[in-house]
C-alpha cells in the first residue's frame, strides 16, 4: 500500500439523500405547476421564472463571495426559492419586480440570518410579502387570457360563485404557479414517494382550514364553496411546498400539529375577515416567527432518561 | 403503539445489508502468526497484568495476563511457544496498550485438561467462564461472568441471545447459527439451567430466514426456548432495542438489562459458555468476518492474537488499492490505521472498502429536517444535541438526555447535510466521563 489508508470515527457509510438531493426533489415536483404556469402564461411567465432564479441564485453566489463565506449555491436552494418566489408573482408584473423579490428573498432574508438554514422566514414568501405591501397595485393585477381579470377567490369573496373544474384543472387567473390544482397535487405525490415532505403540517392545515371555512365563511356548510376554497389561491401550493418547509417549520410531530392548526385558523381569519382575498402566505409566515417558541415547548429529547 | 406484523422498535435505519457478499461461505479455519500479539485489555473493566516472563514457554489455553479485579477478564494464550517480549503495541482503536508477544512455535500443545467433574454448582461454572476468559464477543466486551454473576438467579426472567446482527456486512453470527446450531442449544441449556425461572428468547432479524427455520425447527420440542423474528433494521441488535422489542420494557443508560430481569448475551458468546462450562475449554479463537469490495470475501475462525496483515496475506492480499480498513461494522467499528494490529476478543470482522464513502462528503449547514430525531433510537434530537456539543456544553447536553445517546451512527448515517453528529456525541459522552472522574 503506497496511500495511507482513511481513518474516521464511525459510522463509516452514509445514506445517499443529501441536501441537494432533497431540493432537486422540489425542483422536480415544482415542474407540471411550472409547465403549467408557462403554457397558460405564455412568455411572460417563462421570462418571470428564469429572471428569479437567476437573480436569487446570483445574490446568493456574490453575497457569499463578497463576504468570502462557502460559495452554497450547488445545494440548489437558492433556486428552490427563485422557482417558488416566482410561482407566487402574477404574470403581469414587470420584470424589474421579480429581481427586487429575489435579492430581498436571499439577501435579507436568508443571508442576512446567517444563511441556508438560519432564516425563520420562508424567504421566497418573505418577499412575497415584501413585493404586496411595497408594490400592491403590480402585485395583484391578474390577467387571464390576455385580459385582466378577478382571481376565482375575489370572484367568490363578492358572493359570485366559479367553476370548481376549471379551478381544479387551473383555467383561472392567479399567480403562476397556484391556478392549477391537479399540477401542484401531481408534485405532491412525487414528494410523499420520494419521503421528502410529511403530510402531517400540510394535512393539518387543510383540515383546520376546511373546519373554519365550514363554521365561520360566509357560505357555511357549503361543500362546493368549501371544494372552491382549497383549491383557490394559494392554499395547495402553500401547504404541501412551503408551510412543510424544513427550515422554518416546527421538527415534532406535536409542534407540527400545532403549528398546521394555527396555519388554518390564521388563513381563514385573513380570508373571511380581512380585506385582501388570499391569506396564505400571511398566515404562513407569521406561523414561522412562532415556530422557536413551539419547539421551545415541543422539542423535548431523553424521555428515556 | 405501532401495529406491526414484527417486532421493532421506534427510529432506526435501513442501510443496505451487504451480507450476501459472506452469508453462504462456510467458516474456514486460519492458522496462527508466527508472533502472536495479546493486548492486556480486551474487556470493559480491569486490564491483566502479564503472569508471563519474557522467554518463558506458553502452552495453549495458558493464562498469560489476570487481575484480582472482580470485572476483569484473563488473557489466554492461543498459541504454544516463547513469550518474545511484553511492551506497547496498537490495538483496534489506534491507542498503544501494553501487549504480550509470543513467538508460535506451530505446535500447538495444549495445557492439560482436567474436565473430571460433572455436576458443577452455579458458582462453579461462574468460575469456568471467568477462567475461559469470555467476554461479550458481539464487540462491547464486557466480562460475561460479571454479567451472569446475579445476588438470586430465579431473578432473570428472560435469557436473550442476540442473533439480530444488524450490522451491514457481518455475517459470523449468522454462519455460527447455521454451522453450530447444536452448540449454540446446549450453550442455552447450561444457561437455562444457572437461571431456572428464564425463559430463552433467540432473537434473529428476519434476513436471516435459513437461522430461523434451522433454529425454530431445532427448537419444536423446548419449551423454554423461543426463536423470535425481528424486523431488519439497524440497531436492532442494540441490547436496549432488544430488550424493548421482546419485552415491552424500557432501559437507559442508568440501567442494565438486569433490572428489568433479562440477560442478553450475543450467539458467539453462549457457544464459548458452552465450550467453557461443559468441556473447560478456554475462548481461543474468534469468528469473523471478512468482507468489502477490497478482498475476497469470507467467513473466517482465527485465533485470538493474530494479526490482521497475517489474514489479508492468507486470504491472498487485497484485490485492488483500499481506501478504508475497518474492524467492526460499518455503523460502529473502528478505521484502522494499518494493518499490524492483532485481533482481540471483540474483534468481529475486518472490511475492506476500495471507496470510503464518508470522505466523499462535506458537511454542510443544517436544514432542521427532522430526519435525525425521526431515526433517533433513543428518542433524541440530535439536530438540538448537536448544537450544544459543538458549544461543549457538557451540562445542557446531560439535560437534553444526551447521555442516553448509544452512538449507533443513525443520526450521521441519515443526515442529508451530512453533519458529523455521533461523532461529537461521543466526545461529549467523553467530556462528562471526564468530568466525573475529577
Amino acid at each position: 500500500m503506497n496511500q495511507l489508508l482513511h481513518v474516521s470515527a464511525s459510522p463509516h457509510i452514509k445514506d445517499r439523500v443529501t441536501t441537494s438531493s432533497i431540493m432537486l426533489d422540489v425542483i422536480i415536483a415544482l415542474i407540471p405547476a411550472t409547465l403549467f404556469g408557462i403554457i397558460q402564461f405564455k412568455i411572460n411567465a417563462l421570462l418571470i421564472i428564469v429572471t428569479t432564479i437567476t437573480t436569487c441564485v446570483l445574490a446568493e453566489y456574490l453575497y457569499e463571495r463578497f463576504m468570502k463565506k462557502t460559495i452554497t449555491i450547488k445545494d440548489l436552494s437558492a433556486v428552490v426559492t427563485g422557482l417558488i418566489l416566482a410561482l407566487n408573482l402574477p404574470s403581469t408584473v414587470p420584470l424589474w419586480l421579480p429581481v427586487i423579490g429575489g435579492l430581498f428573498a436571499i439577501i435579507v432574508v436568508k443571508q442576512f440570518y446567517g444563511g441556508l438554514g438560519q432564516n425563520f422566514m420562508n424567504p421566497a414568501l418573505a418577499a412575497r410579502c415584501f413585493l404586496l405591501i411595497s408594490f400592491t397595485g403590480r402585485m395583484t393585477n391578474f390577467a387571464f387570457d390576455g385580459m385582466t381579470s378577478s382571481t376565482p377567490l375575489a370572484i367568490l369573496k363578492n358572493g359570485e360563485s366559479f367553476d370548481l373544474i376549471r379551478m381544479f384543472i387551473g383555467n383561472t387567473a392567479g399567480t403562476i404557479g397556484e391556478t392549477s390544482t391537479v399540477a401542484l397535487l401531481i408534485g405532491v405525490v412525487y414528494l410523499l414517494i420520494k419521503g421528502v415532505i410529511k403530510l402531517t403540517i400540510p394535512m393539518t392545515y387543510i383540515i383546520t382550514f376546511s373546519i373554519f371555512t365550514l363554521l365561520f365563511s360566509p357560505c357555511s356548510f357549503d361543500f362546493y364553496y368549501l371544494a372552491c376554497e382549497l383549491c383557490g389561491g394559494g392554499l395547495i401550493l402553500g401547504a404541501f411546498f412551503m408551510a412543510a418547509d424544513y427550515v422554518t417549520s416546527p421538527m415534532d410531530q406535536k409542534g407540527q400539529i400545532i403549528y398546521g392548526v394555527l396555519l388554518g385558523v390564521l388563513t381563514g381569519l385573513f380570508r373571511f375577515f380581512g380585506t385582501s382575498t388570499e391569506g396564505v402566505s400571511y398566515a404562513i409566515i407569521i406561523s414561522n416567527l412562532l415556530v422557536p417558541l413551539i419547539d421551545k415547548f415541543t422539542l423535548k429529547g431523553g424521555v428515556y432518561q | 403503539m405501532e401495529v406491526m406484523s414484527l417486532k421493532s422498535f421506534i427510529g432506526g435505519i435501513h442501510p443496505k445489508d451487504q451480507k450476501q457478499y459472506t452469508k453462504d461461505l462456510p467458516i474456514i479455519k486460519i492458522k496462527a502468526s508466527d508472533e502472536v500479539v495479546f493486548p492486556l485489555k480486551q474487556h470493559i473493566g480491569a486490564p491483566c497484568q502479564p503472569i508471563v516472563k519474557i522467554k518463558d514457554n506458553v502452552k495453549v489455553g495458558q493464562i498469560i495476563a489476570t487481575s484480582d479485579q472482580f470485572v476483569s477478564s484473563p488473557i489466554i494464550s492461543s498459541v504454544s511457544g516463547v513469550v518474545k517480549k511484553i511492551e506497547e503495541r496498537m490495538d483496534v482503536s489506534g491507542k498503544m496498550q501494553e501487549s504480550i508477544v509470543i513467538a508460535n512455535d506451530g505446535l500447538y500443545q495444549k495445557v492439560e485438561n482436567n474436565n473430571n467433574k460433572q455436576e458443577l454448582t452455579y458458582e462453579e461454572k461462574i468460575e469456568r467462564i471467568k477462567a475461559a476468559g469470555i467476554v461479550g464477543l458481539g464487540g462491547a466486551g464486557f466480562p460475561t461472568h460479571v454479567k451472569l454473576s446475579v445476588k438470586d438467579s430465579n431473578q432473570v426472567q428472560y435469557y436473550i441471545v442476540n442473533g439480530a446482527e444488524c450490522e451491514p456486512y457481518l455475517t459470523s453470527d449468522y454462519r455460527l447459527m447455521l454451522e453450530k446450531t447444536d452448540e449454540l442449544i446446549a450453550g442455552i441449556h447450561v444457561l437455562l439451567e444457572m437461571f431456572p425461572k428464564a425463559l430463552c428468547y433467540i432473537a434473529i432479524e428476519d434476513n436471516k430466514k435459513e437461522a430461523i427455520h434451522l433454529l425454530k425447527e431445532k427448537c419444536k420440542y423446548e419449551k423454554r426456548i423461543a426463536v423470535k423474528e425481528l424486523k431488519t433494521k439497524y440497531p436492532q441488535g442494540g441490547e436496549r432495542m432488544l430488550v424493548k422489542v421482546l419485552t415491552g420494557k424500557t432501559l437507559n443508560s442508568k440501567m442494565l438489562p438486569l433490572d428489568v430481569g433479562c440477560i442478553v448475551d450475543n450467539v458467539a458468546t453462549v457457544i464459548a459458555i458452552n465450550q467453557a462450562v461443559r468441556y473447560n475449554q478456554p475462548l481461543i479463537s474468534k469468528v469473523m468476518t471478512i468482507s468489502g469490495d477490497g478482498i475476497t470475501p469470507s467467513n473466517i475462525e482465527v485465533p485470538i492474537g493474530t494479526s490482521f496483515k497475517w489474514i489479508v496475506e492468507q486470504l491472498g492480499g487485497f484485490k485492488s488499492e483500499v481506501q478504508k480498513l475497518i474492524c467492526g461494522g460499518p455503523m460502529m467499528g473502528s478505521a484502522l490505521i494499518h494493518l499490524d494490529i492483532p485481533v482481540t476478543k471483540t474483534s468481529s470482522s475486518l472490511l475492506a472498502l476500495v471507496q470510503d464513502e464518508v470522505s466523499l462528503f462535506e458537511p454542510s449547514a443544517c436544514i432542521r429536517c427532522g430526519r435525525c430525531k425521526d431515526v433517533c433510537p433513543s428518542l433524541l434530537v440530535p439536530q438540538k444535541l448537536y448544537q450544544i456539543a459543538t458549544k461543549n456544553d457538557t451540562e445542557a447536553f446531560i439535560l437534553n438526555g444526551g447521555m442516553e445517546c448509544i452512538e449507533c451512527g443513525c443520526c450521521s448515517y441519515t443526515c442529508p447535510a451530512k453533519r458529523n453528529m455521533t461523532q461529537a456525541f461521543k466526545k461529549m459522552k467523553y467530556l462528562v466521563s471526564i468530568n466525573k472522574r475529577k
